[in-house]
């Protein structure tokens, strides 16, 4: 165990309070609304619901996988989760404690932090690298920032002496995104939250840096929410998946689980649209048609049911709930044909199964 | 549209009133008495108090701005200290002569910058894109009182092809549209439209240059689309921002006119305001300036509605 | 060790080099810039050292020698109209022109960039208040909003300082906002909040380095305007005082000496025009060495 490690667990904020079946946070039905104003008087005359009533854990060490489509709500429950956006509804606890009665958003941050997408802008332009990674730690009044910053650049494959001076126009996309990576690293957060951070990479590029976060989640002991709509990457760094759909969660287990078979029937539409690799077997035609509703006009009851092959009247009429599927506690979908009491018609047969 | 319109003008209700308060302030942190310029030197405590409560000057601050604003609505601009003459006939005589002013150089500035502009930005790092550009800059950096003068120097002092003073023959101020008056409009005119044809040669060239080299005029030349036809979808692209120049220009029309008036002597809004200021006239001051800074708010209110009826950008909700 | 990219290893060692530095660069090579620099820096010069040099006394008035023409034995440039020496006039009349011209723009600078970066930080309630009042200044056109200002406080220095002030406010203060706003909605000010930075130091650090290059851009765009203006409102009376040499106000008292000598009485005129063309193409350089669109 290097000197650097010990020093990374010492200085961050309060040690594994919770335990290890504690899972690092929870986010429990969490709510947000945005208003749309027009009209005469800029009046609110529609909400746009972004994310409405999402629950789940994310359990210490793992990585949690987070995919669905534009527009479903992934980015607004990540920001939610740090504290950039102030929730409508909902409570968040992390590590056993809640997020406004026993920990104020000063402490999340120093557990939570981010990784974003768009490399260029995530960076200041008029900060060299060592300046925008000592940011967070000289904020936070952590002892020798500088020093912190050059070690984590070590860390992240980017060596001090050639790259503390730069400036970000000065890096490629891949070393401006690991230096993301280490600004995010630099608070010693225990999650860190990675909202499509590898989609602007080249292929090749991204390949490395999904290995820099493997690498890294195993030498400081950290746990992921990991954000994309790539498919192929979520399966290759998740150990768990969540499927998000116009603001809600629609189904959550295992990677292997889920990519095997998927119970909900938006789930099984989005990996069927993934294009065969197979020459014999290949995508005809994409099994979802047209785009997703508007969330400022949700439909009723289960939102994906205008786009669903097996819609029933149920489906309209009553919201399906998160429940566990055909006996694995750990698979969860939220769809009537999973569930039996709900009146649907194949749900008796799929039960059973 | 019309909710644009009506949300646009419910806008400017607060902006309009803004205006109105600082005009009425303006008489107010002008230093000294108002009535100084008024009243005879050896005037007694009570004549003074007399004249003071008959201008309603003895009355707090904010009950004179409602008697003004309401009078003002009703088209009353109080007197001028001066001349004893209703403020509102003279400003409106005045304005009308400024607005003659500034179509004159309007005609001769808009077309004329579009026109450079357009082939500047069209034949953009030519050296005829090189030699318009320098006079735009020219344009733009001439104190246009001083152009005024110069010219005055050349065309009347010394060629005695054109007259230097006032809006008719013998420096008179009043207008007729004949060819003797028109004579005297030229200068003026001409003086006046210099700086606005360099800001706006500048703004289209580099806009006509921006969409030139945008993607969408490379795919209509690779359609097989001939040169006119490409021009007008440039024209039509260009349209809404050209628009929103020639708006900005007014503001400089009407203002900068003041400069050019007392050069010239033309009988102009500008020209009253520098005899307002110079007798201290504060009634016809404050009513000058409040018609002069309504004018340029409604006039403002017409090029955006204008610009949002031809813009399909911009939110008609 | 995590993987290094491959493209470290065959990159050259770059000298980096701050933004400004890069700006610096881009503008020495500019002949046009560095020609208007020298030449506004001259001007300057002379204004500031005038009392050194050896010149006639610009206040020393002789009625037997009015209107010498330019080149007269003595007066290089000729006398004006109370028979002072034109050179002396000019260069004094140098020092309150551009005073007035350049100050007002520094100052409307300063209070501008603060107004517009809390409106733009701040957003909401804050922005309205800010950004709604100063559009009741914008509905007037500045040359008239000077002259009202002006015309109602009165002539002077202090006063012609004052008056173009405010008129500039505004539109620094638009900028800004506007730059503010733009900045605030990107991605390393929401990583830098999750830092647990507070506004302040956020606004130091990430918000002003990048916000008042292209303020400050602006702001040298508006020299010329202001020079001209400064110089008009002398020109129109309601400027600087007499006996006082400034350019707008020599032109106003030489007017009638242009059917005697028109060209000395076109001389101040032309030291406002050569400034302000200098100050346009000097901030036109600016702007290119800075890459901001036109």
């Amino acid at each position: 165990m290097s000197r650097t490690d010990t020093q990374a667990r010492t200085a961050s904020a309060p040690a594994d309070r919770g335990g290890p079946k504690q899972p690092l946070i929870i986010a429990q039905d969490l709510k947000k609304h945005f208003p749309v104003r027009s009209g005469l008087l800029n009046r609110q005359s529609a909400t746009v619901h972004a994310v409405d009533g999402v629950s789940f854990e994310v359990r210490k060490g793992e990585t949690l996988g987070i995919v669905g489509e534009s527009g479903c709500g992934k980015s607004t429950t990540a920001r939610l989760l740090i504290g950039l956006i102030e929730l409508d509804q909902g409570h968040i606890i992390f590590d056993g404690e809640e997020l406004g009665t026993d920990i104020q958003l000063k402490e999340l941050r120093h557990g939570v932090q981010m990784v974003f997408q768009d490399s260029y802008a995530s960076l200041n332009p008029r900060l060299t690298i060592e300046q925008s990674i000592a940011f967070g730690p000289a904020v936070q009044k952590l002892d020798d920032p500088k020093a912190r910053a050059r070690d984590l650049m070590q860390r992240v494959g980017l060596d001090p002496d050639r790259f503390a001076a730069r400036y970000p126009h000065e890096l490629s996309g891949g070393q401006r995104q690991r230096v993301n990576i280490a600004r995010a690293l630099a608070m010693s957060p225990r999650l860190v939250i990675l909202d499509e951070a590898v989609s602007a990479l080249d292929k090749s590029v991204e390949a490395q840096v999904l290995n820099l976060l493997s690498d890294l989640r195993k030498e400081l002991g950290l746990t992921y929410v990991f954000i994309s709509h790539d498919l192929n990457v979520v399966r290759f760094i998740s150990d768990r998946v969540l499927v998000m759909y116009l603001g809600e969660v629609v189904e959550v287990g295992p990677v292997d689980a889920i990519y095997e078979t998927q119970a909900h029937p938006y789930t099984a539409s989005l990996f069927a649209a993934m294009p065969s690799m197979d020459p014999d077997n290949r995508t005809k035609e994409p099994p979802l048609a047209g785009d997703p509703p508007n969330p400022i006009d949700p439909p009723t009851g289960c939102r994906f049911h205008t786009r669903c092959r097996f819609a029933e009247d149920i489906c309209s009429a009553a919201k399906p709930k998160l429940a566990t599927i055909a006996g694995n506690p750990d698979h969860l979908a939220a769809c009537h044909i999973q569930d039996a009491r709900s009146g649907h018609s194949l749900a008796t047969r799929e039960a059973a199964e | 549209m019309f909710t644009y319109l009506v949300r646009r003008l419910i806008y400017v209700l607060p902006v309009a009133v803004g205006v109105s308060m600082f005009c009425f302030l303006l008489v107010h942190i002008a230093p000294g008495d108002p009535l100084t310029a008024i009243m005879p030197v050896d005037a007694t405590a009570e004549e003074q108090a007399a004249m003071r409560s008959a201008y309603g000057l003895d009355k707090p601050l904010p009950v004179q701005y409602a008697i003004w604003i309401s009078k003002a609505v009703q088209g009353d601009l109080g007197k001028s200290i001066a001349t004893g003459r209703p403020v509102t006939g003279e400003v409106m005589r005045a304005v009308a002569n400024s607005l003659l002013l500034a179509a004159a150089a309007s005609a001769i500035a808009f077309p004329n910058g579009i026109f450079l502009g357009f082939l500047a930005g069209y034949f953009r790092d030519t050296i005829f894109d090189r030699a318009i550009t320098a006079v735009a800059i020219t344009g733009v950096s001439v104190p246009n009182y001083w152009l005024g003068i110069v010219l005055v120097i050349v065309f009347s002092v010394q060629l005695s092809w054109l007259p230097s003073m006032g809006a008719g023959p013998g420096g008179s101020g009043e207008w007729a549209w004949d060819y003797a008056h028109l004579r005297h409009l030229i200068l003026p005119a001409v003086t006046l439209a210099v700086v606005p044809i360099g800001i706006v040669a500048r703004t289209i060239r580099a806009l006509v240059g921006d969409i030139f080299s945008m993607d969408f005029v490379q795919a209509l030349y690779a359609k097989g689309m001939r040169h006119p036809d490409v021009l007008r979808h440039v024209i039509r692209n260009a349209a809404p921002t050209a628009l929103s120049v020639i708006g900005l220009q007014l503001g400089y029309l009407l203002g900068g006119s003041i400069l050019i008036e007392t050069v010239f002597n033309w009988p102009g809004s500008g020209f009253l305001l520098s005899n307002a200021i110079f007798q201290r006239d504060l009634p016809l001051l404050q009513g000058t300036i409040l018609v002069l800074a309504l004018f340029f708010v409604t006039a403002n209110l017409i090029v955006d509605v204008a610009q949002a009826a031809i813009d399909p950008r911009i939110k008609r909700t | 060790m995590a993987a290094t990219d491959v493209t470290e290893l065959i990159e050259p060692v770059v000298r980096t080099q701050g933004y400004w530095t890069g700006v610096f660069h881009r503008f020495r090579k500019d002949p046009v810039a560095v020609t208007c620099t020298a030449i506004i820096l001259l001007l300057i010069l002379a204004a500031i050292f005038a009392p050194y040099l050896d010149l006639a006394d610009p206040y020393k008035s002789s009625m037997i020698k009015r209107l010498k023409p330019i080149g007269t034995d003595g007066f290089l440039l000729g006398t004006d109209e109370q028979g002072r020496d034109m050179f002396a006039r000019l260069i004094y009349g140098g020092r309150l022109t551009l005073f007035i011209g350049l100050m007002p723009v520094v100052f409307a600078f300063v209070i501008g960039s603060c107004l517009g970066l809390v409106a733009g930080y701040a957003g909401g309630l804050v922005n309205t208040i800010i950004m709604r009042t100063i559009d009741v200044f914008f509905a007037f056109p500045s040359v008239l909003l000077a002259i009202a200002i002006s015309g109602a406080l009165g002539a002077g220095i202090f006063n012609s300082l004052v008056s173009l002030t405010i008129v500039f406010i505004p539109p620094i203060a638009r900028v800004a906002e506007s730059v503010t706003s733009s900045v605030r909605a990107l991605d390393y000010i929401d990583a830098a909040r999750a830092s647990g930075g507070d506004a302040l130091t956020i606004i130091r650090v990430h918000i002003i380095g990048n916000v008042l290059g292209p303020i400050f851009v602006y702001a040298t765009s508006l020299t010329s305007v202001c020079m001209i203006l400064a110089a008009g409102l002398s020109f129109l009376g309601i400027g600087v005082r007499p006996p006082e040499p400034e350019w707008g106000l020599m032109l106003n008292t030489l007017r009638t000496a242009i059917y005697v000598n028109p060209w000395v009485a076109a001389l101040p005129g032309l030291m406002i025009f050569v400034t302000s063309l200098c100050l346009n193409l000097l901030s036109d350089g600016l702007r290119s060495a800075m890459n901001v669109k036109d």
